[in-house]
């Protein structure tokens, strides 16, 4: 095939103004006819929003799609577990939203360090997820005159957010698996359920196929296509506790990156304010509850750190509503990097709650007496019930304990405007990317994000790509290419099972979470950062030595799939260590101790550091190449962010 | 609390599975019922054994990956509860549990606790969809839904597609599963055009790999979302009238 030379981190944001910018672009792409469609096969990884979205649209258009998913359903992805809702700038409620007060705000929220291109275009397409998600019988929630509800999130003072129930996530992924499957149905899309991604294949410079493993029998394969999409989420499972699924992994951004995709802001990670705080060492991940408990529950910790009364018998004047009084502005809804700091400040200076001393009040009892039980009941009864089963207190009774816990990656592969990698003919989706969020993401944006990436983007920039290969085939899976890498992925399973050491995958899993939790969490040193990079390169040794997988590779093998992963977080984990040392500045989820105000807000350098900072490969323990990508602001002024 | 757990262990779709017995002392009561079971997984592996295998992702109720038969009864002793959601306090010091996979012919034993459940993704690849292409979408709010139906439509939406109403059932029928993702579509206004078609579609898929239903209501009672029975007599009513609309029209 031929090969298209790419100037490095040109993000090809179209000329003109900021609303005709995708416009323009739509008009100025190539196309493919709808007939030669079918000539193009495409491989899409993952299978969650962006990834269900992406594979159901393309399939619809008419291309050859091959959708791969490690789950045994696509169902299942851990887009599933989104609870809080979906924003769209519909000015539904008149509260004088619009796309420009969107991406306004999403801008602001990320803390100026993301596209303005990209946000504003993610803005504008918001609109139309909203209206598919409808017609595919999305329920959303209803007024009783039949319309769509909205209600407020964190980072927002208009009410934007479209929900349903605390399971918003769940029911926009069956939209789009059912979209999904109708193109299974259809013969569009080929589905491979139980099978993971372990390796990129480029031949010629272009991304041109995958090497899977097969999870019932071990089968290590490949497959050719004219693209690559990779929509296979976020990193944050690093840190093992989070309120990722279990087997949210980095391992198919990770070998892309390795094959030479840059990887953009990796420091970048969410800290959510509000999840249910850790119990015991046992524990295997933590539960988040819905952003939008914040809406009515007020945030508290009593002001004597020595205090031992029940919290109803803490009278209002030894109460600190702490939100309420630094940020009287947002109050209780200050954007997630925000708040799940000043709970880190009131636990750190020993005002915790709980028997660990690790949390902080969420109290309903005001918006009870306010709006009734049953109000409450119907906003977030099915919240309050998972509360309970978890920690066996009654949240009607007693305030609810959260703390904060990682739950997202701003960072990823570095995209184009097309949402293409460094490595042509490789694109990156939903949050495997790093494009839209900044420093921080808004509550109810990660589902927008997937979606308008899935649905209505993709769909558009991989014709442009596509249109002047027509009539060449992908190379054969037994191109030199494939072979090698089945070589190196079956060297690397033998591997870890030959090592035969002495201790389980989770025990360094769980070791390598607190390096990073501590030294690379919610609040950063250079000391510290330094001091994680060397701890995890020594534990990552340890590990490639003494690691024990029991069992084989021809069956299931839930250690030796667990062992893969972790062993590429070691990796991911020592890059984002080494982003977060050269990021000498604070902005959003990244909190540089110092470099902060008097009052301890962050302090954003943007004379050094208004620029994307991608990193390349250039081996392991190694450090990586730098490439920055200046991040320029022509409609939106970057100002100190205030929510006071 | 100490506790001995009977486990089904099974190397693999063909052969034979047998029970083990492993005790499992000082298990904390906050611990949930599958970190329960890591706990013992790390001490198997500390003791060079294969840990017992099993299904789950999210851990919080909601992806449907987990579910495991516990003395019996699917996802446990919880009522509306997936097993990833039952915590260890609802268990006493000394406690014998025994743990198997779901049974169901539709469901085979893959290994240990994992069965394959990909006959739920032939039902909704039949007709569990609304046929709208991406960007063909009208205005959200040109479909006005009432609130009552919106919400019992999401009642039905809300099967996390986990198959302990196939495990529960006497017949291995899955009845409650279709049922609720044809109610889901069917009550909606955007479901109408398709509405009998898909019907017919996703019961005659159902019934090549699920048993019959014979309205024990097992499911109801073992579904961690507890999504009604009634959504069976809705599937019902719409296959029946599928079925009669044909023979008017031929």
């Amino acid at each position: 095939m031929s090969t298209v030379a790419q100037p490095l981190l040109d993000a090809k944001i179209p000329a003109g103004d900021l609303a005709e910018k995708w416009d323009n672009h739509r008009f100025n792409m190539r196309l493919v006819n709808p007939a030669n469609k079918r000539r193009f096969d495409i491989i899409v990884v993952g299978t969650g929003l962006a990834g269900a979205s992406a594979a159901a649209s393309l399939g619809e258009l008419g291309y050859n799609v091959t959708a791969f998913t490690f789950h045994d359903s696509p169902r299942r992805a851990h887009s599933i577990a989104a609870q809080g809702g979906v924003n769209a700038a519909k000015n539904y409620r008149n509260d004088g939203d619009s796309i420009f007060r969107m991406f306004h705000d999403t801008i602001k929220g990320g803390d100026y360090r993301s596209r303005e291109a990209n946000v504003y275009r993610l803005a504008q397409v918001s609109l139309e997820i909203i209206d598919q998600a409808v017609a595919q019988g999305v329920p959303f929630a209803r007024e009783y005159g039949g319309l769509l509800d909205n209600r407020s999130f964190g980072g927002a003072q208009v009410s934007r957010t479209f929900y349903a129930r605390g399971q918003t996530g769940q029911q926009l992924l069956l939209g789009a698996y059912q979209a999904l499957m109708r193109q299974v149905d259809a013969g569009t899309v080929t589905l491979y359920p139980k099978t993971e991604m372990l390796e990129l294949v480029v031949v010629d410079g272009h991304a041109r196929g995958i090497v899977v493993r097969d999870l019932d029998t071990g089968a290590i394969s490949s497959h050719s296509a004219h693209a690559v999409v990779l929509a296979t989420g976020g990193y944050a499972s690093a840190y093992f506790l989070s309120t990722m699924a279990k087997q949210s992994n980095a391992t198919a951004i990770w070998r892309a990156h390795r094959k030479g995709a840059l990887f953009a802001n990796p420091c970048f990670t969410q800290i959510h304010p509000t999840c249910i705080p850790q119990s015991g060492d046992y524990q295997s991940k933590l539960t988040l509850m819905s952003e939008s408990l914040r809406n009515d529950g007020r945030i508290w910790v009593p002001k004597d750190p020595d205090e031992a009364r029940p919290p109803d018998q803490i009278p209002e004047e030894d109460r600190d509503y702490y939100l309420e009084r630094m940020y009287p502005a947002f109050g209780n809804l200050a954007p997630r990097d925000i708040s799940s700091r000043a709970a880190k400040r009131m636990v750190d200076a020993g005002h915790g709650v709980g028997p660990r001393k690790n949390g902080v009040y969420l109290d309903f009892s005001e918006a009870m007496q306010r709006l009734g039980r049953g109000r409450i009941t119907e906003r977030y009864g099915n919240l309050f019930q998972m509360y309970e089963k978890i920690t066996a207190e009654n949240p009607y009774a007693v305030p609810m304990r959260i703390y904060p816990a990682p739950h997202y990656a701003m960072g990823g592969l570095w995209v184009d405007y097309n949402l293409m990698t460094t490595i042509p003919g490789l694109y990156a989706l939903g949050e495997a990317n790093f494009s839209d969020h900044g420093a921080n993401r808004l509550g109810a944006s990660a589902l927008m994000q997937g979606l308008a990436d899935g649905y209505f983007v993709l769909p558009y920039t991989i014709g442009d790509y596509l249109a002047p290969f027509l009539g060449e085939r992908p190379p054969p899976t037994d191109h030199e290419a494939f072979k090698t890498a089945e070589r190196e992925v079956d060297d690397r399973v033998r591997g870890l099972l030959a090592v035969g050491g002495t201790r389980s995958v989770d025990t360094f899993h769980r070791e390598l979470g607190r390096i990073l939790w501590d030294y690379c969490g919610m609040a950063r040193n250079a000391e510290g950062l330094a001091k994680a990079r060397s701890e995890i390169q020594t534990l990552r040794d340890e590990y490639h030595n003494d690691v024990r997988v029991l069992g084989e590779n021809e069956t299931i093998n839930q250690s030796l799939e667990k062992a893969g992963r972790v062993a590429d977080f070691f990796e991911v984990a020592e890059l984002m260590t080494v982003d977060a040392l050269d990021r000498e500045e604070s902005c959003g989820g990244h909190f540089r101790e110092e470099h902060q105000t008097e009052d301890g807000e962050a302090l954003r350098d943007d004379e050094r550091f208004a620029h994307v900072s991608a990193w390349g490969f250039t081996g392991v323990g190694k450090d990586p190449e730098l490439v920055k990508e200046p991040l320029e602001f022509e409609f939106v002024t970057p100002t100190t962010r205030s929510y006071k | 609390m100490d506790l001995t757990l009977k486990v089904w262990r099974q190397d693999g779709p063909e052969q034979a599975g047998r029970f083990e017995t492993y005790e499992a002392p000082g298990i904390d009561e906050h611990a949930s019922f599958l970190e329960m079971l890591d706990i013992v997984n790390e001490r198997l592996i500390a003791d060079g054994r294969e840990p017992i295998a099993f299904d789950s992702d999210c851990r919080e109720g909601i992806c449907g990956t987990c579910g495991v038969m516990v003395d019996g009864v699917p996802h446990g002793p919880v009522r509306g509860t997936a097993v990833c959601q039952v915590h260890m306090f609802h268990y006493s010091d000394g406690d014998e549990i025994t743990i198997e996979p779901f049974r169901a012919a539709g469901f085979p034993v893959q290994k240990d606790l994992i069965v394959d459940r990909t006959a739920f993704d032939r039902i909704i690849q039949a007709g569990g969809y609304i046929s709208v292409n991406t960007g063909a979408a009208p205005e959200a709010n040109l479909i006005p839904v009432v609130k009552d139906v919106a919400d019992r439509a999401f009642d039905a939406a809300a099967c996390i597609g986990c198959g302990a109403c196939v495990a529960a059932c006497p017949n291995g029928a899955a009845q409650l599963f279709t049922a609720a993702k044809v109610s889901h579509l069917n009550l909606l206004p955007q479901g109408q055009p398709e509405r009998y078609q898909r019907t017919e579609a996703m019961v005659e898929t159902m019934e090549r790999y699920f048993g019959s239903c014979t309205n024990y209501g097992e499911c109801e009672a073992a579904c961690p979302k507890e999504i009604s029975i009634d959504f069976i007599a809705l599937l019902n009513k719409d296959y029946r009238k599928s079925k009669s609309r044909g023979r008017w029209a031929s």
